[in-house]
C-alpha cells in the first residue's frame, strides 16, 4: 500500500532562514500523524507544502503517489486542508460556505448539498446550518472550518494547530470529530505545539525543530524514552531546591532538574501512582516548604531534553 | 456513530473544476458578502452621496470652471474619482483574505489559479458599477444634465467602469502584498493625491505649478477628461481645449497600462504566497 505521504530531505528557505532543513518523513496509511515541534520548527511550513501552497528549494514529497511539483492538481484534488484560522465567509451560512466549497471540488449541485448535509451532521453544526456563520462561536467556527475541509471527501485531512487558541471544552469537542474522521477511514496529518494533543490523537508522532526531523515514534514509545511521567515540585524558597532534588532523586527514575527561575524541580518517573506518593513520602521527611506537587505528562520541553540534550531543549524553549 | 458511519462515498472522485463554474462560485461568495453586510453598501453609497452633496452645494459655488455649470463639470470627475475609493475596499478585502487563510484554501482546492482574481475582479467591478450608478442618479436628481447625446453618456459609464475594472487590479495587487488589512488601507491612501490633485474636481489651471505638474501627467486627468468630454457633448473641445478623441486615448492608454503592470503581478503574486 502506497504511503500516504513521503517526504524526503525537504527543504524551503526564506531569505536566511531555513524553515525546512532536511526533512524527512514517512505516513503510512490509514492512521494519524502528528508532527510535534515549537513555534518556528517548520510545521506550518511543511504543511503548506503538502497542500501545494508553496514551493520546495529541495528534496521530493509525494502524496498519495503524486508528486506534489509534478501533480498538483491530483493532491489538491485528494486533500483537505484546515488552517490555523478558521477561513470561513462570516457573511454566508455554514450550509452556504460547506455547499460552495463542495462544489469547488468538482461536486454538482446536488452532491454538494448532499455532502454539505452529511459533514454538518457529522460535525454536531446542524442546527446552526442555516445561520449566519457571523453568529458562530469561535469553537463552531473552527469545527466549520474542519468541515470545509472534509466536505471534498478527501483521502488526506491536514490539519494545522487545530485546536490553537480555542477553550477546553471545544478543544475536546474538535478531538472528538477528528477521531470520529479517522475511524471512518481518512488519513490525518496534525500538526501541534502540544504533547497531550498528539497524545490523544495521533497513532505516530513525529517531532520537528529547526526544519529537521528530531524523533519519531508512537505516542508510548517516545514517552517512554522521557520516562513517562514528570513529578514536578514547586517551592518560593530558592535554598530548599536542593534538598528537594535530593529528596526526589531517592525515589529512583529518571535524572532529577531543577529550574532556578521557576523554583521548580522536576523528576522522570514511570507514570505509576505510587511513585508519587513515595515522592511524597521523602518530601515529608526532608525539611522543605513546598508550594505544589504534580503528577504530569512532560512537557515539549522535557521530551526535548531527553531526545535531543539541554542546548537543543533551551533552543526550543526560546523559540516556543 | 456508526449510523454516522455510512461513510462519505469515496466513490465520487473529486475533479478538477473548470474556470466557469469555479469563478462563478467564488464570485457568489463575494456578492452575497456586500448583500449581506449592509454596513458595506450603505456606508459606501451614503458616503459617497454625502460627499457629492457638500461638493455640489457647498463649494459650487465657488468653483470657477470655465462656463461650465460646476455640476456638470462636477459629475465626470466625482464618478471616476469614486472607482479609485472603491478601490481601496477591494484591496482591505483582499488583504483580509490573506490574512484569514482564506486565499490559503482556496489555492489548495482543485480550481484555475485564475478564477479566484477573475472573481475578484468581476465581483468588485460589479459593485463600482452600481455604486457609480447610484451616484449618477443623484447627480440627475441635483441638476447634471448630459450634453452629448445619451449614447455618449452611455459610453462614459461604461469607461467609468472599465477604468474601474483597470485600477481594482492595482488595488487587488496591494492587497495581496499588504500582509494586513490596515496595511493595505494605509498603501490605499495614495488613491487621495490621484484624486485630488487632478482635473476631477477643480481645473488643473487653478492649481499652483508644482501641482500642475502632477496634475497633468497622472493617469486620472486624462481619464475624467474622457468622461466629461463625452457627457459635454458639442461645448467639450471648446471648453476643455481638447477633442474628446485626445483624452480617451490618453485615458486608454493609462488603464491599458494599468493592467498589464498590475495582473501578471497580482497573479504572480497569488501563485507563489
Amino acid at each position: 500500500m502506497t504511503a500516504t505521504i513521503e517526504a524526503h530531505g525537504l527543504e524551503k528557505r526564506y531569505g536566511k532562514t531555513r524553515a525546512l532543513d532536511g526533512l524527512d518523513l514517512v505516513a503510512e496509511s490509514g492512521q494519524v500523524l502528528a508532527v510535534l515541534g515549537p513555534n518556528g520548527a517548520g510545521k506550518t511550513t511543511f504543511v503548506r507544502a503538502l497542500a501545494t501552497l508553496l514551493r520546495l528549494d529541495a528534496g521530493t514529497l509525494r502524496v498519495l503517489g503524486h508528486d506534489v511539483h509534478r501533480d498538483p492538481e491530483t493532491v489538491r484534488c485528494r486533500l483537505g486542508l484546515a488552517g490555523q484560522f478558521a477561513a470561513v465567509e462570516p457573511a454566508m451560512t455554514g450550509r452556504e460556505n460547506l455547499e460552495m466549497v463542495a462544489r469547488l471540488y468538482g461536486q454538482s449541485r446536488k452532491t454538494a448539498r448532499a455532502s454539505a448535509h452529511h459533514v454538518l451532521e457529522q460535525l454536531g453544526l446542524l442546527e446552526p446550518a442555516d445561520r449566519l456563520v457571523r453568529t458562530y462561536s469561535g469553537g463552531m467556527r473552527r469545527r466549520l472550518d474542519l468541515g470545509a475541509s472534509l466536505v471534498g471527501r478527501p483521502r488526506l485531512l491536514l490539519l494545522d494547530e487545530p485546536t490553537t487558541g480555542l477553550d477546553p471544552r471545544s478543544r475536546i469537542e474538535l478531538w472528538d470529530a477528528i477521531r470520529a474522521l479517522v475511524e471512518l477511514g481518512t488519513d490525518v496529518l496534525l500538526t501541534t505545539q502540544y504533547l497531550d494533543e498528539a497524545d490523544q490523537l495521533a497513532h505516530e508522532i513525529v517531532i520537528v525543530d529547526h526544519g529537521r526531523t528530531i524523533a519519531a515514534g508512537t505516542p508510548a514509545e517516545l514517552k517512554r524514552r522521557v520516562g513517562g511521567s514528570v513529578i514536578e515540585v514547586r517551592t518560593h524558597h530558592r535554598d530548599h531546591l536542593a534538598l528537594i532534588a535530593t529528596a526526589l532523586g531517592r525515589v529512583d527514575h529518571g535524572p532529577v532538574h531543577i529550574d532556578e527561575a521557576t523554583r521548580r524541580v522536576t523528576v522522570g518517573v514511570d507514570g505509576a501512582g505510587d511513585q508519587l506518593m513515595a515522592a511524597l513520602e521523602s518530601l515529608a521527611t526532608a525539611d522543605v516548604e513546598i508550594d505544589d506537587v504534580a503528577l504530569r505528562q512532560p512537557t515539549l520541553d522535557e521530551v526535548f531534553l531527553a531526545l535531543t540534550g539541554p542546548s537543543a531543549a533551551d533552543d526550543a524553549a526560546a523559540a516556543a | 456513530m456508526t449510523a454516522i458511519a455510512q461513510t462519505l462515498d469515496r466513490s465520487i472522485e473529486p475533479r478538477a473544476v473548470g474556470l466557469v463554474t469555479s469563478t462563478l462560485t467564488i464570485t457568489r461568495r463575494t456578492a452575497l458578502r456586500y448583500a449581506r453586510t449592509p454596513q458595506l453598501i450603505v456606508m459606501a453609497t451614503l458616503q459617497m452621496s454625502l460627499f457629492f452633496l457638500i461638493y455640489r452645494f457647498m463649494f459650487g459655488g465657488a468653483i470657477r470652471a470655465g462656463s461650465i455649470p460646476y455640476v456638470d463639470y462636477l459629475v465626470p470627475g466625482f464618478v471616476a474619482t469614486g472607482v479609485l475609493f472603491s478601490g481601496i475596499g477591494a484591496a482591505v478585502a483582499t488583504a483580509e483574505d490573506v490574512e484569514n487563510g482564506f486565499i490559503d484554501r482556496l489555492r489548495s482546492l482543485p480550481i484555475p489559479r485564475s478564477s479566484v482574481l477573475a472573481a475578484r475582479a468581476i465581483a468588485d467591478t460589479a459593485i463600482l458599477a452600481l455604486a457609480a450608478a447610484v451616484t449618477v442618479a443623484i447627480a440627475f436628481a441635483v441638476g447634471f444634465r448630459l450634453h452629448g447625446g445619451l449614447l455618449e453618456g452611455l459610453a462614459a459609464f461604461g469607461l467609468v467602469v472599465l477604468f474601474g475594472f483597470a485600477f481594482e487590479w492595482l488595488f487587488v495587487t496591494m492587497g495581496l502584498f499588504a500582509g494586513s488589512a490596515q496595511a493595505a488601507q494605509g498603501m490605499g491612501m495614495i488613491v487621495f493625491p490621484l484624486a485630488f490633485v487632478s482635473s476631477a474636481y477643480v481645473t488643473v489651471a487653478s492649481m499652483p505649478g508644482w501641482l500642475q505638474v502632477f496634475a497633468k501627467y497622472q493617469p486620472l486627468t486624462p481619464m475624467v477628461g474622457a468622461v466629461r468630454s463625452l457627457t459635454l457633448g458639442s461645448r467639450a473641445q471648446a471648453e476643455l481645449g481638447h477633442p474628446s478623441s485626445y483624452y480617451i486615448a490618453r485615458a486608454l492608454a493609462w488603464a491599458a497600462a494599468i493592467l498589464v503592470v498590475s495582473a501578471p503581478i497580482a497573479v504572480a503574486r497569488y501563485r507563489r504566497s
